[in-house]
Parts: C-alpha cells; sequence; structure tokens
C-alpha cells in the first residue's frame, strides 16, 4: 500500500447525469444477476397461482374466459409486492443508501434508476409469460394481445407506486404487512383499468378507452412517484 | 471554510450535545471525542447534510449548506461505520458504481490501479463476500483515492484495520490535509496524523 502515489481525480472524467441513472440500474441488474432466486420466486409465484386457478375450477371454458382478467392482473399485483421490501432494504442496511442521499445526483434520477431495475427485473418477465398461462384460460389471439399491453402499460405503474411504499416503510419493524396494507389499496385503479381492458375486449367494446387512462395513470405516477419515494427516504434515513 | 453555529442534536427525548461550535480551515483536521453512544456519530451525519440539526447552523464557505445543496454534496466525502459495499459485487465493480455515485467515470484499468494500492491487487475479481473484513474495509476505503471530495467525514475509518493499514491511512489522510483538504474524524485509537492543524471536541452531555 503506497500513500505517495496519490492521485486525486484530476484524471478522472466526470459522470454525466444520465451516467449516474445508467449506474445505478445496472448495478441493480448486476445483483439480481447475482441473486437469481430472488427474480425467480417472483415469477415461480405468478405462475403458480395462475396456474392453480384452472385446476381449482375445472375446465369450465366459459367462466375461465371470465375470471382470465382479473385472476392474472390480481395475481401480477400480488407477485411484484412480494418484490418490493426488497427494493431499498439492503442499500439501506449496508448503507449505500446514505452514498446515493448524499450524491451529487439529484436522489430523485437515482430513484428512477432503481425503478427501472426493479421493473426489467420483476415486471417484465411477468409480462412475456403472461400470454402463455393466457392460453390455460382459453383466451384468444387478440385478448392475449391485449393482455400484453395492459400489462406492459401496467407493471411499471406497480414499480413506480410500490417504490413509494417501500420508502414509506423503510427500517419499520414489520414493515412488509404494513407495505402491503399501503400499498395494494394504492394499486386498485391499475388493477381496475387493466383487468378492464382485457374484459373490455373479450365482450367486444374495444379496449382502447381502459388503455390510455392506464397509460395516463402511468405517466402521472412516472411524475409524482420519483418524487414521493425520495422524500420518503430521506424522513427514513434522518 | 466549515463552521457549525450552535449545533444543537436530540435523539429521542435525550439531549445528545448542544451549543456546539467549530471552525475548519484548509489543512485542519478536526478529532471528535466522546464516549459510546455521546453522539459523534450523529453530529457527522448532522455535518454531511443526512439529518438536520435540532438548532444552529452549518456554513460551507460562508453558506448555509441548507441552500448549497449538490454543491456541498460534490465537496463531501463521507464514509459511514458501514461499508456501502455489496457482497454479491466485485471489489472492482464496486469501486465503479462508488465512484458513478459521487459522479465520476472510474475505467477499469484506473480501477485496478487504485485497488492495487489499496493492497488488494488480484482480488479485484473475487466477489466481496470472499474477502475479510479488514479487506472490504478497504475496498470502502479506496473512495479516498480517487475522491476530489475537499472535505474528509470519516466515521470510525481505522475500525478493522491492521497495524500497516493503519499507518497508510494516516499517511493518506496527512497528504489530504497537506494539499489544502480537510478532514472530520471519529477515531478510539491513538493515530498519530502527521500534518495539518489538529483540534479536538469533546462531545460531553
Amino acid at each position: 500500500m503506497k500513500a505517495d502515489a496519490l492521485n486525486p481525480a484530476s484524471s478522472l472524467a466526470e459522470l454525466g447525469t444520465l451516467g449516474v441513472l445508467v449506474a445505478v440500474a445496472r448495478r441493480d441488474l448486476l445483483l439480481a444477476l447475482r441473486r437469481k432466486s430472488e427474480v425467480m420466486t417472483v415469477l415461480f409465484f405468478f405462475v403458480i397461482v395462475v396456474s392453480l386457478f384452472p385446476l381449482g375450477i375445472g375446465p369450465e371454458m366459459g367462466l375461465l374466459r371470465t375470471i382470465a382478467p382479473g385472476v392474472l392482473w390480481v395475481a401480477a399485483l400480488l407477485a411484484a409486492m412480494l418484490s418490493l421490501n426488497r427494493l431499498f432494504a439492503a442499500d439501506y442496511a449496508d448503507g449505500t443508501l446514505e452514498q446515493m442521499v448524499l450524491s451529487p445526483a439529484p436522489l430523485g434520477l437515482l430513484v428512477i434508476g432503481k425503478i427501472l431495475a426493479h421493473w426489467l427485473v420483476t415486471g417484465l418477465p411477468l409480462v412475456l409469460i403472461a400470454p402463455v398461462l393466457g392460453l390455460q384460460y382459453d383466451l384468444d389471439g387478440r385478448a392475449l394481445g391485449v393482455l400484453i399491453l395492459s400489462l406492459l402499460i401496467g407493471t411499471p405503474l406497480l414499480s413506480l407506486i410500490g417504490a413509494i411504499g417501500a420508502a414509506l416503510t423503510l427500517g419499520v419493524r414489520g414493515g412488509g404487512v404494513l407495505l402491503s396494507l399501503l400499498t395494494l389499496p394504492l394499486y386498485i385503479p391499475a388493477l381496475i383499468f387493466g383487468a378492464g381492458a382485457v374484459e373490455a375486449d373479450i365482450s367486444g367494446l374495444g379496449a382502447a378507452g381502459h388503455l390510455s387512462l392506464l397509460a395516463a395513470l402511468l405517466a402521472l405516477s412516472c411524475f409524482f412517484a420519483p418524487w414521493a419515494t425520495t422524500a420518503g427516504l430521506r424522513i427514513a434515513l434522518e | 471554510m466549515l463552521k457549525a453555529i450552535d449545533l444543537a442534536c436530540v435523539r429521542g427525548d435525550r439531549r445528545l450535545f448542544a451549543n456546539l461550535g467549530f471552525n475548519l480551515e484548509p489543512g485542519g483536521r478536526l478529532h471528535v471525542t466522546g464516549e459510546n453512544g455521546s453522539g459523534k456519530t450523529s453530529l457527522l451525519r448532522i455535518l454531511c447534510g443526512l439529518s438536520p440539526p435540532e438548532a444552529g447552523e452549518i456554513h460551507w464557505q460562508g453558506e448555509p449548506i441548507r441552500t448549497l445543496g449538490d454543491e456541498y454534496r460534490k465537496a463531501v466525502l463521507y464514509l459511514g461505520h458501514h461499508n456501502a459495499i455489496k457482497e454479491e459485487l466485485t471489489a472492482l465493480e464496486n469501486l465503479r458504481t462508488t465512484a458513478a455515485l459521487a459522479g465520476i467515470a472510474v475505467e477499469n484499468e484506473e480501477g485496478t490501479d487504485v485497488l492495487a494500492r489499496v493492497g488488494l491487487a488480484g482480488r479485484e475479481d473475487l466477489p466481496v463476500r470472499f474477502l475479510s473484513q479488514g479487506q472490504k474495509r478497504r475496498v470502502a476505503l479506496s473512495r479516498l483515492l480517487w475522491s476530489p471530495a475537499p472535505l474528509w467525514i470519516l466515521d470510525e475509518p481505522f475500525v478493522a484495520l491492521d497495524t500497516a493499514a493503519v499507518s497508510w491511512l494516516a499517511e493518506i489522510v496527512g497528504a489530504h490535509l497537506t494539499r489544502g483538504g480537510m478532514a472530520v474524524l471519529t477515531s478510539h485509537q491513538e493515530v498519530s496524523i502527521a500534518s495539518g492543524i489538529e483540534q479536538f471536541l469533546r462531545i460531553a452531555p
């Protein structure tokens, strides 16, 4: 170990704000890759919960088609819940969160990076596997397409809203239960419009209305959720 | 440069300290002492802006740090009790993400070079969970080698280090002070740092 060879950062390049966001997202993706079990838990939970219903109800195609959108969406909500309490907990425990708050880059931006990684790891796999599971419910090609689209708009919404809950319950004893009680009611609009889109398509009404409302919710929470999450994290660290 | 005026801190119902003040100039080092639970860490967290003081103000270059925002955060390096490193990532990956959080791009070669200097040559691609406690601390301390921040706030930096590493760290801090940097640190160990103007601050209720 040499102390004389000190060369403070004069030679090192500065990273732009976007670079910081990418670095945070990349770190979380890398961590997810090293702890595969956490990602797999969410995905398997989703697959198993959705598959249990046809087994329990039996081959009544009409009934299955009717309950399909609701079951798929509720299972997606619960699967998203599973991974939420770990969103900030590890960073909080090992001191990384302090460094994030002290970063010259805005905390909101770092939070967006983390939410983005969370969605890529837990939300996107649900979107991709949903059409396969939808086949068990005898959904036709069109309905499956709408299902994918509604989940594609809806799952980022779940990550964004969930991040607020995760930040608010950070460091609270028994935070897991509190997190569910806090977040699930906030998921209700996403559930109504997400499942509603598929239902409307099956009944021939057209899904456009529901999907645009879902997209509006996503746009709104893209703006407010990082801000609210940031406030929650600051409170947790004080 | 760094000036604390009439700081007070309350944790729960207990007043940890009140009317605490100091002035730190370039090349100066503030050694915070006090018993366990006296509020050393609380003071350090207040100084870097993580938690607001109950009363009082902190000024950096004549301006209150509340209004400075990212300008102040750029000037501060905080090393807390926790190492802020991820067990699953390698030493090099940890170093690069820590640097990115501070807004600095460190390339692989530069990172390897820095890790070699903290005595982790050949271990840069090993997940950190395979390293010893002292080696993990060295990964965290590697920040001191690339950070451009003039104000170092170090909470018990000598914990878990062997004697060679302790004197190395003392040299690093000394070199930083010689360059006109500042340091606020707590330590239960007697450590001799050669250069800089030393001030002592004893926290007593």
